[in-house]
């Protein structure tokens, strides 16, 4: 059995999400090769090579390569395919717009958003956001597999496998990057982050977030995250939405501030270890998944917590 | 330009669904059905380039039993112009769904082709990525804007980073993500114009579609439930019990 893993990277260097997809392959077993395609990618290529238990690294170069676009990106895993029984990558916003490309050129049905390695072709996955969990067992010749990277640790480093340059596919030319608008922040990325604290509707503005949420996720060196209803509103941006159709994250503790916990929030946020609600309705439905409930007004609650954090000097 | 939306039929999102004890599947005796949120964006932004000038024609199609019928007549009471019903009852899984979609595209020659980026039963987030490879298209997924400027499509999309902007060649596949627009309400008066609207009966074999599995439901059960926590009476316990009793902070 040989795996090829897609990595996510910046080309610089590889996301953790890479260290968490490479951990599912490993429990399906077999020789893993990590293709790593970009542009300018080498030193990505390099770190790809020091990843534990990789047996080779592929290295594809290319300007159509550079951001990762679907359809360039897409034919060359696929004319890659040939050799390998299982090709996997994290299901992030890029694997999830590129692996089922991948899946219907080779004749595949995908495998999405795998929590759980049972064998090398049964996985488990949830649907319904995460209301229940199917163990699917893949019928095709090669399986095509995103994973869930919340749900797996990062597999180490101290590898030293070869890079092997590979020739880019053709880019078939149907789509072009413009431009992006990447959100800055020194704060750890929600779906690696330790501790998250994320604010809903309650908000009631983006300022809130900035003068409520951040000194206390300062404090806790925490990642900021969000209900739909905040994003939607416009207090937080679109990529801090914790939820479904959002992240999942599974963070050692997940503060939910001022959030009412539809089904489709704890999807995303419900195998977090610790759970803390903030909510002033004590019928809010996210104290039945909540580890510790507080029933207080944030506004008078959140400036108490960071300054009881400030206490404990942080 | 004509425009396709897909819309699956799916349990409603305000149903909390039950799995059956066996472990056979997800129980839908009497479970509330209705158009897949995000398909209904779909319809929303093809009936928002019409109105627009940008397109002349939405068709709405479904792949589902006959009741998926009443999902096409929620896209013609919103505004959509005819529906095409792909009947079976056997569960399609999203490769299948899209030969079949390959399939209409060939027969309807839509420039556009609007999907939800997932639906909400399955979770697979697949089929309009799949489509757009077999029918070797552009694709722009997770879209919260799309603008046609001539024969150019320019999508921005939501990534896990922020957003991003690409421009594709048409004719295109758009997944729709939740900040792309708000659907309307159909009115009473569009309710009843829609029953008169026509829809089209297929089935998968008339697109030479083999819908068997490839994927085997070995078990369905329901996720370990949280256990119960308690309520704390004030920010300092709060604090004291995440330091010294879950030792988290
Ligand atoms: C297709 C689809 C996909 C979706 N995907 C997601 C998703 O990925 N993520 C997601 O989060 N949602 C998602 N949703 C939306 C979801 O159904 C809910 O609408 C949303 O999560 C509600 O956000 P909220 O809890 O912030 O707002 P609300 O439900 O309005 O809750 C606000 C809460 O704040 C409390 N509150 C108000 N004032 C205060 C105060 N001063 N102090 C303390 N508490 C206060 C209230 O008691 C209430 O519980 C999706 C919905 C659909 C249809
Ligand atoms: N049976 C179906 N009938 C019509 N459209 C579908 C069907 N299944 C999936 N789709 C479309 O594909 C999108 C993504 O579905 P999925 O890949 O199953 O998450 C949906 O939002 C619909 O637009």
């Amino acid at each position: 059995m040989t795996i090829l893993l897609v990595a996510e990277h910046d080309n610089a260097s590889l996301k953790d999400a890479t260290h968490k997809a490479l951990s599912a392959a490993q429990a399906m077993g077999g020789d893993i090769q990590v293709l790593v395609a970009g542009e300018n990618a080498a030193a990505a290529a390099q770190e790809a090579a020091g990843l534990a238990g990789v047996a080779k690294v592929l290295h594809a170069e290319g300007a159509g390569l550079a951001h990762a676009l679907a359809e360039p990106l897409s034919a060359l895993i696929v004319s890659l395919a040939g050799p390998y029984d299982a090709i996997v990558a994290p299901a992030t916003t890029t694997g999830k717009n590129v692996m089922p490309r991948v899946a219907a050129l080779l004749d595949v049905m995908q495998i999405s958003d795998v929590t759980k390695v049972v064998s090398a072709d049964t996985f488990e996955r949830p649907i319904y956001a995460g209301n229940a969990t199917q163990t699917v067992q893949s019928t095709d010749a090669k399986k095509v597999v995103t994973v869930r990277i919340a749900a797996f640790p990062a597999a180490g480093t101290g590898g030293s496998a070869p890079v092997e340059t590979v020739g880019g596919a053709s880019d078939p030319g149907l789509s072009t990057f413009v431009g992006e608008e990447l959100s800055k922040s020194d704060r750890p990325e929600l779906t690696s982050a330790r501790i998250i604290v994320s604010g809903g509707r309650a908000m009631q503005s983006r300022e809130n977030f900035t003068t409520y949420i951040e000194p206390v996720a300062d404090k806790l060196g925490a990642a900021i995250g969000a209900s739909r209803a905040a994003v939607d509103a416009g207090y937080a941006p679109n990529d801090w939405q914790v939820g479904q159709t959002g992240k999942v994250v599974a963070p050692e503790l997940y503060v939910a501030v001022g959030i009412s916990g539809a089904i489709q929030h704890l999807a995303g946020m419900k195998d977090s270890k610790v759970i803390v609600a903030i909510n002033k309705d004590e019928e809010a439905p996210i104290f039945q998944v909540a580890d510790y409930g507080l029933v207080a007004d944030l506004y008078q609650a959140l400036p108490e917590l960071a300054a009881e954090l400030g206490k404990l000097g942080r | 330009m004509k425009i396709l939306v897909p819309v699956k039929r799916v349990v409603d999102y305000n149903v909390k669904i039950r799995v059956k004890p066996d472990g056979s599947g997800v129980d839908l005796a009497n479970v509330k059905m209705s158009m897949n949120p995000f398909d209904e964006i779909g319809v929303e932004e093809a009936l928002r380039l019409k109105e627009a000038g940008k397109a002349t024609e939405v068709v709405v199609v479904s792949i589902g039993p006959a009741q998926a019928a009443e999902t096409l007549r929620t896209g013609l009471a919103m505004g959509a112009d005819r529906g095409i019903l792909v009947k079976t009852d056997a569960a399609v899984e999203p490769l299948a769904v899209a030969k079949i979609l390959k399939g209409v595209v060939e027969a309807e020659a839509p420039g556009l082709v609007i999907l939800g980026k997932q639906a909400i039963d399955d979770d697979c987030a697949q089929t309009g990525q799949m489509l757009s490879a077999l029918l070797g298209w552009s694709q722009g997924t997770f879209a919260s804007k799309v603008v046609i400027d001539g024969d150019v499509l320019s999508v921005t999309r939501e990534v896990d980073g922020g957003l991003q902007t690409v421009k594709l060649k048409m004719p295109a596949i758009v997944t729709t993500d939740l900040r792309l627009n708000e659907p309307r309400y159909a009115s009473l008066p569009n309710i009843m114009k829609a029953k008169k609207k026509p829809i089209d009966e297929k089935t998968p074999a008339d697109f030479g579609v083999d819908t068997t599995p490839r994927l085997k439901v070995l078990t369905t059960v329901e996720p370990g439930a949280r256990k119960a926590g308690v309520k704390v009476g004030s920010v300092a316990e709060l604090v004291q019990k995440l330091k010294s009793e879950a030792g988290v902070i």
